[in-house]
């Protein structure tokens, strides 16, 4: 099989990968931010109910949380299964939300108390405060670290197979089956190692450019 | 009747009763000293005043308005109104590390003004209130000494930069009473002197101030009260002459002589 003909079987491959990515993200970075106001609730019971779904997502595998989403719903309530490639996006959108929410709970807490402390006493209110005050400093924190659960996210992607949903790895590995040749593995894998480096290179960059201060 | 009264204030953490029953009052354009061994209550009771701790027991009232009474209920937006009348600087100096200097001082006015305000602003109306407050912070941020600093971050500056730029972030929001909890415990002894000659400069500008110190020469030279605390309660209040020269308490004798010591070494 020819470069083109490889190509043109993967792309559909490529278009599923991308989707899988994207759409946790735009899903997870917000909803995140609501796990997060839940888990540092000052209502206890609203903060244990929060903390413990975040610490059994995080304690189990997506593999996992992929499949129970997929037949969970019929084997349990007996419902209609979600189209495959709806159940994957809701189990990543769910599994990185909760990772992200610990992230952000981690930076929201680093800030010092003196930040807060010094906006309340020059009279500002408490939507102010984190808006003008925190927010900033709480991105800056964690550029970093959201930065390498993207890029995990970015290789997470292949475990969409596992409810025969044809992404990228799948999508190569069928072509070797069928034709015996390897190297549409190694063409994937460089398209990996590409994708995850010009989002390495963006992160770097908004590192560098929250860097004008230090602390 | 006194510009400040503060009557009976009593403040606990769970089972530590942290202030027990604090009673003084100032004048208008008095600077006021406390000093006191560590965990005396220095530190909660300028909180109490700043709003930053509520009283479990008392009342603070100033120019005759009663601004708290423990046993009265206040709304976030009251406690905002009434905190306005008190600056506080804070030992670890707590400036904005994301905002210059400028910026700094003119943030919490332009909040204020702009985006508290109860009226619609027009964006002529703004641009010409942030022209006000940036030349007010101007004018605050040279008085103090750091003009050349104005579009500097606070990690660029020193201790004692970034201590007169949180002086100067106070004095943006024109309060009535200036606190300072230990200005210069967090500098190096070389950077002490520069923050200290602009707190001298404010009170020959007859600002009314309440100083929580442990430099002793300060407390001496620069105030004209001072409040020695012990317990959580007062345990001397005097001139400095009175409290330095004459003590009465066996507490300010021996607390006294140990920071004579420390001193001399
Ligand atoms: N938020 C709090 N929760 C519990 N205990 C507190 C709290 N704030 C202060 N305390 C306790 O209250 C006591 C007085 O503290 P405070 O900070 O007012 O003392 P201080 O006179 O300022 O001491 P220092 O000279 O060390 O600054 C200490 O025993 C302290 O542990
Ligand atoms: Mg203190």
């Amino acid at each position: 099989m020819s470069f083109l003909e490889v190509t043109a079987q993967l792309a559909d491959g490529f278009l599923t990968t991308l989707m899988i990515f994207g759409i946790t993200l735009v899903g997870a970075l917000p909803l995140g931010l609501l796990i997060t106001l839940g888990s540092m609730s000052k209502v206890k019971p609203i903060k244990w109910v929060f903390k413990t779904f975040v610490w059994i997502i995080r304690g189990t595998p997506l593999m996992l949380q992929i499949i129970l989403v997929f037949f969970g719903p019929g084997l349990i309530f007996g419902a209609k299964a979600l189209p495959r490639l709806v159940a994957v996006i809701i189990a990543f959108i769910i599994n990185y939300a909760c990772y992200f929410s610990e992230i952000y709970r981690g930076g929201i807490e680093s800030i010092p108390k003196g930040q807060y402390e010094a906006g309340q006493v020059l009279g500002m209110t408490k939507t102010q405060i984190f808006f003008k005050v925190v927010l900033f400093q709480v991105i800056k924190r964690i550029v970093p670290p959201m930065g390498n659960e993207i890029i995990t996210l970015v290789k997470d992607t292949s475990l969409a197979r596992v409810i025969a949903v044809v992404e990228l790895v799948k999508a190569a590995e069928t072509i070797v089956a069928l034709k015996s040749i390897i190297w549409p593995l190694f063409y994937v894998g460089a398209f990996y190692l590409l994708f995850s480096g010009i989002l390495s290179v963006l992160l770097n960059l908004a590192e560098k450019k929250l860097n004008y201060y230090q602390g | 009747m006194a510009f400040l009264e503060v009557k009976n204030i009593f403040k606990r953490f769970g089972k530590t009763e942290v202030l027990k029953g604090i009673d003084f009052s100032m004048e208008k354009g008095e600077v006021l000293a406390i000093i006191g061994s560590s965990g005396s209550g220095k530190t909660t009771l300028l909180r109490c005043l700043n709003f930053l701790e509520s009283p479990d027991l008392g009342s603070i009232v100033l120019e005759g308005e009663e601004l708290f009474n423990a046993e009265q209920k206040y709304s976030d937006r009251e406690i905002r109104e009434k905190r306005l009348h008190f600056g506080l600087v804070f030992q670890s100096f707590n400036l904005f590390p994301q905002y210059t200097v400028l910026k700094n001082v003119c943030l919490a006015p332009e909040l204020m003004r702009i985006d508290q305000s109860e009226k619609k602003l027009s964006r002529a109306e703004k641009i010409q209130i942030r022209k006000e407050i940036e030349e007010n912070a101007r004018q605050i941020l040279a008085s103090v000494g750091l003009s050349d600093k104005l579009m500097n971050y606070p990690c660029e500056l020193s201790g004692g930069q970034q201590q007169r730029v949180a002086i100067a972030r106070a004095l943006a929001m024109k309060p009535v009473i200036l606190c300072f909890d230990e200005p210069t415990s967090a500098l190096d002894p070389e950077l002490t002197g520069e923050v200290l000659k602009v707190i001298r400069e404010l009170k020959s500008s007859d600002r009314t101030m309440i100083i929580v110190t442990h430099e002793m020469g300060f407390a001496r030279s620069a105030a004209d009260k001072v409040i020695f605390m012990a317990d959580g309660v007062i345990e001397e209040y005097g001139t400095p002459d009175e409290v330095f020269g004459n003590p009465k308490s066996e507490k300010t004798i021996s607390f006294l002589e140990k920071s004579l010591e420390n001193i001399t070494g």
